[in-house]
Formats: structure tokens, sequence, C-alpha cells
């Protein structure tokens, strides 16, 4: 339970005027948090961040102090840090607003995390699609090294520390930590085995963090106001506040800065975020955590935003992206679109995934086009099991998460509507007509 | 002598922006400026020539196999020459949630040619997720970003085409 009363932590400077710039954050209070920071050791730093509570948010919230303190000492490598900037998991939009609206919070939490780590060059990865984000990313770097954040001291102290912006250049497989690691090598976006894992063996064989880009944004604010406030603010396992992306078929789609202890129904009707859906509909299905997580049902949504309630549904919370789909939406055509994503998304690397995922995407067009046939549902089932059972979660038949990704979408569509399917190839047609989304926007 | 690909300027342009990204990674991992290497070529001409590919490795110091290798994984470098606008239309499913599909299709009306296709003006293709769901429909142009479009803004973005 949240100890601290709830106040937007991250999102802040959004809508401030100049809110990108130095000048605008330092008025913020911006780099206080470092400048706190410089006064501790590295241990007690990353002891700090442990006692924060603070959990990785790219999707699969490990918490991010145990993933620092994994970090060899003894290696005489040089060490990394690799921000992971490679948002592309359809539903989930808020590193998009961050990097936008207030770049320096990264940098000011990259600043802190490598000074705890020993670490001295640092690249943020971002996914190549985010022309404006990285120019006001490049810009802010450059405030920067001009401010002596980065540069051959930091703030004055005896510490070299260089940060650069790579672009990826559309691979959705490289937001994966590894392949993320692969593509910053310069090479095609592979996911490696793990163990051994990137704080051992990461970017050029030497030890690495890699850190999503609102988890570091967090960073600062476990120092300007303190570990145990900041812990405070979430539930027992989890510190701080959460991003939430939500879109779909509600009124007001965006991201929402809530306490973790907010539920969907609050996300999706509440005034001060999505407000409820337009007149005459209702929800018919929920993703709770970017398009590779289960769905929920209508009367699943009583439940918090967290991890570990999520969990409890067989779904996950994932990178906060809620998609609300309405009672007029074919949910056959919304897998298919799904599937079709990961089928070229995939990075080609193990049979199950490379395989598996365009046939998903061939059946799943067919019984929607009207073309199915009886026991293309099991046979779609059997195609998803290859690449991933269900349940557990995690445990596919392939290197990296993906598969599982593309996998557990395809189970939880049959599981909850199979009907659907099984009446799209019954009457050779899907029975949503030529409005299989309902008539959102006029392009006729 | 073989016709050079590079004029002069641009010659001059692509060693610079070479020598400031080999700058940002150890000495004995040029192979790692790969990626900005390559876009650094398709700023210069437009899409990725063969020959361009073959100066990327040089570079490098690495084979043109290995170049091609990375430049046929993503889909943001172009393998052929694109229109002189590449248009990157978000079709995935928070997007279709919003009426994306029917956003392509009066496009393909609009510009006279299907997804997929490619005039000497317009390159028209469907893409997976521009991180933009609380703003759909939305599309690039020129990997310049377009949100919550709608009939009467996306006329006026074309019209505005040179």
């Amino acid at each position: 339970m949240a100890t601290t009363a709830f106040e937007p932590v991250i999102s802040t400077g959004w809508g401030k005027p100049q809110s990108w710039t130095m000048n605008s954050y330092k008025q913020r209070g911006g780099y206080k948090g470092l400048e706190k920071a410089l006064e501790l050791t590295p241990a007690q730093i990353i002891d700090e961040v442990k006692k924060s509570n603070l959990r990785g948010r790219g999707g699969a919230g490990f918490p991010t102090g145990l993933k620092w303190s994994f970090v060899p000492k003894d290696n005489p490598k040089p060490k990394y840090l690799a921000v992971n900037g490679d948002e592309s998991e359809p539903g989930t939009f808020k590193d998009r607003n961050i990097l936008s609206h207030d770049p320096h919070m990264l940098l000011e939490g990259i600043a802190i995390a490598s000074y705890a780590l020993n670490v001295h060059t640092c690249y943020v990865y971002l996914r190549g699609e985010f022309k404006f984000p990285a120019e006001r990313l490049q810009a802010a770097i450059q405030e920067a090294y001009a401010a002596g954040i980065f540069g051959k001291t930091l703030m004055g102290k005896d510490f070299a520390l260089d940060c650069y912006l790579v672009r990826g250049a559309g691979a959705y497989i490289c937001g994966e930590e590894t392949a993320l690691l692969e593509s910053l090598e310069g090479k095609k976006g592979w996911p490696r085995l793990k163990p051994p894992f990137p704080a051992v063996v990461g970017l050029f064989g030497c030890p690495t963090v890699v850190n999503n880009v609102e988890t570091l944004s967090s960073v600062p604010h476990v120092f300007t106001r303190g570990a145990a406030w900041y812990a405070g603010l979430g539930t027992d396992k989890s510190g701080g506040t959460r991003l939430i992306c939500l879109s779909g078929t509600v009124n007001r789609p965006g991201v929402y800065e809530v306490p973790l202890e907010t539920t969907f129904t609050q996300l999706i009707f509440d005034d001060k975020y999505g407000r409820g859906l337009p007149a005459g509909r209702k929800v018919k299905a929920v993703v709770p955590g970017g398009s590779s997580a289960p769905i929920l049902s209508p009367d699943e949504l009583d439940i918090a935003m967290e991890f570990e309630a999520v969990k409890v549904k067989q779904t996950m919370a994932g990178s906060g992206g809620v998609i609300v789909m309405d009672d007029t939406t074919c949910m056959v055509r919304s897998l298919w679109r799904i599937a079709r994503f990961y089928a070229e998304e995939s990075c080609g690397q193990c049979t199950p995934c490379r395989e598996g995922t365009p046939w998903q995407a061939r059946l799943l067009r067919k019984i929607e086009e009207g073309r199915g046939e009886p026991g293309d549902v099991e046979h779609l089932s059997n195609v998803a099991s290859s690449i991933a059972p269900y349940p557990p979660i995690g445990l596919g038949n392939t290197i990296c998460a993906l598969g599982d990704a593309a996998a557990l979408p395809t189970h939880s569509f049959l599981m909850r509507f199979r009907d659907e399917f099984e009446a799209h190839i019954r009457e050779h047609r899907c029975p949503f007509g030529d409005k299989p989304w309902g008539a959102f926007g006029d392009w006729s | 002598m073989a016709e050079s690909l590079f004029t002069p300027e641009e010659q001059k342009k692509f060693d610079a922006q070479i020598a400031e990204i080999l700058s940002h990674y150890p000495a004995d991992r040029k192979s790692a400026g790969m990626l900005p290497a390559l876009r650094v070529l398709q700023d210069i001409k437009g899409w990725l020539p063969p020959e361009g590919i073959k100066l990327v490795a040089s570079a490098l110091e690495v084979r043109p196999e290995r170049a091609y290798e990375v430049a046929s994984f993503y889909v943001m470098y172009h393998l052929k020459k694109p229109g002189k606008y590449v248009i990157d239309v978000c079709t995935n499913l928070p997007c279709a949630l919003r009426g994306a599909e029917q956003m392509l299709a009066y496009l393909e009306r609009k510009l006279g040619l299907k997804a997929g296709e490619t005039t000497e003006r317009f390159t028209l293709r469907e893409t997976e997720c521009l991180a933009s769901c609380g703003t759909a429909p939305c599309l690039q142009i020129n990997e310049d970003h377009h949100e919550s479009l709608d009939r009467a803004k996306l006329d006026a973005l074309f019209d505005k085409l040179s």
C-alpha cells in the first residue's frame, strides 16, 4: 500500500513552456538529484535505488537496484550503460512523451547511473522512427555537454562521461535487450542466448546495464526526494508511480501518470483519464500491458494496473500499454492485426517463431476473409502452441520472448472469443461486414 | 574511369559524418558504426545504392556482405530507390481501432496507388507501430510524424507537398 500521498513524478514538466530545455528543467529542480547522488559513494547510490523499490519499466519489472548490483566490480573491462529507447510494442507510447517533453530527466538519470556503475560511455538507443524525439534528445545532450555534466568531468568531479545517441532503423526486436546490444554493435538485431546476462557480458563483451527510458527518468527523483518517499508512492513490491498509455476506443486516449493501485475501470472511465467510451458503446475486451499481454474481459477490470495484481489474471502489466476494444470490434480482425505485427517483426533466428508467426497471420487472414474451414481454429491453436504453450507465461520454444509475445494473444483471444472465430468459419464471412472497427472516423 | 557515387560536396559530408560516428566507438570496434553510417548514406542519396553500401563497408573495415546483411534487416533502409515522399501508415491494432484502415484506403484512392507500391512521387507503405497510439491514426512522411489525423488534416497535409 502507498504511504506517500500521490503526486505525478515523471510527467510534471509536460506542457510547461520550453520544458525540454535545461533552463526549464533546472527551474523545476532538475539536476538536484545528481548533486545529491554525487555526495554518496557508488555503493550507497545502488543501495538507495534498492530501497526505493524502483522496478524496470520496460516490461519485465525487474528491480533496478538489484540489476545494477549484478555488474561485477572486479572486472577490468570498461563498463557500459545502454538506454533502451526502442519503444515499439503496439499500445505503448510513453517514451515518446518523456523524450519530447523532458529529455533532461533521462540525462540526469543516466549521469547518476553511470557514476554508480563506474560507466564512462553511455549509448541511448532510440527507435529509428522517433525523428522528433531524437532531435529533442540530441539538443539536450549538447546542452548537458556544455554545462559540464557530460564530458571530461561530471559536475566538477574527476569522472569522464560520454553520452551518444544512436537511432535504430525499424526493428521491434531491438527492444529486446540483447538484440539491442547486437544492433548497437552494428549488426542485425538477433537476440543472444542468456546466460551470460548483459551485466556480465554485454556490449563489446563488456559488463553492460540495459535500462529503459522511463526507469532511468525515475532515478533522479529517488535522490531529490529520498528513497523512502519514492518507495512510499508505490506498493510493497514496486515503488513510484507508473506511466500508463491508454489507447483504442476511449474518449480521451493518452499517457497518464497514475498511482499503482489505480484500476482499469478508473483508467477507462474516470474524468481525469479516459472519460469512457463513445455513446452507446461498451467495453468488449482490454489489453492490459502492450499487444502481447493476454486480454481481460469487461468483468475483470476492477483490479489494480500493478504487476502482481495483473499477474493473478494470468496476464501482465508489461509495458503499461492499455488498449480498449469496444463491442463493435471484430476480434478475428484485431488478432490478425496483432499477428501481422509479430510476423513482420520476427527476427527469423528461431524456427518456431520464424515459421509460426506468419502461419498465424495467414490463418487469421483466411478466417477473417471468410475462407476459413472447419478445423482452422484448432490448427491456429496448435501453431500458437508450437511457438509457446499456454499457460504458463514465459516458457516458449524460442531464444527470446518475442515468440511468447506472438503466441499469448492467440491463446487468449481463442480462449475468450472462440465463438466469434467459429462464426466466421460457419458463415464464410466476417459477421461485422465492412465495419469491423465500428465506424470510427469518416473517411468515406 | 567509373563515375563516382558522390559529388565532391557529398563526399566531404560523407567523410566528415563517418569520422564523427567512428569517434563514438572504441578504435577496434569500427563496425559498431554500421547503423548510423548507413543512415548517413541514405540521407545523402535518398536510398542505399549497392556501391554506397560497399563504401560504408570499406569505411568500417568490414566485408560488403556484412553491411548488406544489416541494410536488409531493418525496414527503414531503402534498398531500392523510393518515391520522393515515403509515406508510412500505421495500421496496427490501436491505430486500426481509430480508423487507420479507412485512412489508408482513402489515401490509396487519393494517391492512386496501393500500399506497397512506388511511383516517382510516392512510396506508400503499411507500417507496424509508430508508437503514437494515443494520437491515432497517424502516419509519417519522410520520417516526419503526423498524428490525430482526420480527412481534412490529411488533405491539408498532402496539399502542402511540392
